[in-house]
């Protein structure tokens, strides 16, 4: 049975908890358009309320994060459009990272555990969710991933997420950074196309740059349309193919891990201070 | 195609409501959509009437009121209103906002039976 929302192992068609109460419901009565309640005569009433509809999302991301804090595991969520070299970039970091650190993947397609198997041949544990028609993943199927992935203190766990520049930006999956990849072979302007996505993210890698030469792509119009829609995003420029500009993504991994590490020990000094 | 996961998790939510409150048919659901939400309006209804269908609120009406985003400008320091990520301050022209609301999609009222 499942730990995270107490539901049958049963997954192979989309399950809902009805039994889930909502996070932030206010329910207000006495709206009725009849103004009263008259036994036997049925009549239509308003019912005024403040449901979120992503609550149910936002509740397991919260869930998975505070899972993930408690194991010291440090989660990214990548996402680009198919095709931008996502795989690529995570095999060629898990070769460098094997043996060094406890790595885990979760894979999201629509369809094959094609990835999940590139991934496996690293040596690097992987789980392969697909999605069916979803078209992202969201904090759910993460958390029932997490269930069967060798999570340990001090891990790596990587999310490729389904390759998609939309919907996947307004699902948390208790992350600690999304991180966007966008390939120089696609348009300079996407950031401004899918502003959602490139919002969300706090890094964005300029991932294929060995092919700068044979393109028009203007890397300093991309890296300004992305601060366009957030100004604070950071950009990396790397080829997953000949390792150029892999270093600044390792150095950056490991700032952002260390900073991830002290805000939870912080957290539970706080929460430790609290009791 | 999002829209219709977020579809089924509003039925959820009226069928969490309908036991709560007693009622056995919804005629009328308004949301409100924030800009950055990530959601389609049209895409929406679409999966609306689709995974109502058969449901308490099958042929329910979706109602959708589309909010504005909230954000302070960081030139005039005023916290104004937008319509996207890319609009510039409304009162200063600064084009450096801090995004401060407009991502949140809920249910604001039911008319039920």
């Amino acid at each position: 049975m499942c730990t995270v929302c107490g539901c049958g192992p049963a997954h192979d068609q989309g399950h809902y908890h009805g039994n889930s109460t909502q996070k932030g419901v206010d329910l207000h009565f006495g709206h009725g358009t009849a103004g009263g309640h008259v036994p036997g005569v049925s009549q239509s009433r308003l019912l005024q309320l403040e449901a979120d509809i992503l609550g149910k999302n936002k509740s397991y991301a919260e869930k998975n994060r505070a899972l993930l804090a408690q194991l010291g595991v440090f989660a990214l969520n990548l996402l680009s459009s198919p095709g931008s070299g996502k795989t690529a970039l995570l095999v060629e970091t898990l070769k460098r990272l094997h043996g060094k650190e406890t790595l885990a993947v979760i894979e999201g397609d629509q369809q094959t555990a094609n990835d999940a198997d590139r991934i496996r041949e690293t040596g690097v544990a992987a789980i392969q969710i697909n999605t069916g028609k979803g078209c992202h993943l969201d904090a759910h199927m993460v958390g029932h991933a997490l269930e069967s992935l060798p999570l340990q203190d001090g891990g790596l766990l990587f999310i490729e997420n389904v390759g998609n520049l939309v919907c996947p930006a307004g699902f948390d999956l208790g992350e600690a950074h999304k991180v966007v990849i966008l390939s120089v072979t696609e348009g300079e302007d996407k950031p401004l196309k899918y502003p959602d996505m490139f919002a969300a993210a706090d890094l964005m890698i300029l991932n294929k740059i060995d092919l700068l030469p044979h393109l028009d792509f203007d890397v300093a119009a991309a890296i300004e349309n992305a601060r366009r829609v957030n100004r604070k995003i950071q950009v990396l420029e790397v080829s997953a193919r000949t390792g150029e500009g892999l270093d600044g993504w390792f150095t950056w991994l490991d700032q952002a891990r260390t900073r991830q590490m002290a805000l939870n020990s912080g957290h539970s000094q706080t929460e430790l201070a609290a009791e | 195609m999002h829209e219709v996961s977020l579809c089924e998790n509003m039925l959820e939510i009226l069928k969490a409501h309908a036991e709560a409150e007693s009622f056995t048919r919804v005629k009328r659901v308004s949301v409100a959509i924030g800009p950055l939400s990530c959601v389609e309006p049209e895409a929406l209804r679409f999966g609306f009437d689709v995974v109502m269908k058969g449901s308490i609120a099958d042929g329910a009406a979706l109602e959708i009121e589309q909010t504005q985003a909230e954000a302070l400008c960081l030139t005039c320091m005023e916290t104004v209103l937008i319509g996207s990520r890319l609009d510039p301050c409304p009162a200063c022209g600064g084009t450096e906002l801090h995004m401060t609301g407009g991502d949140g999609l809920k249910i604001r009222e039911l008319e039920v039976m």
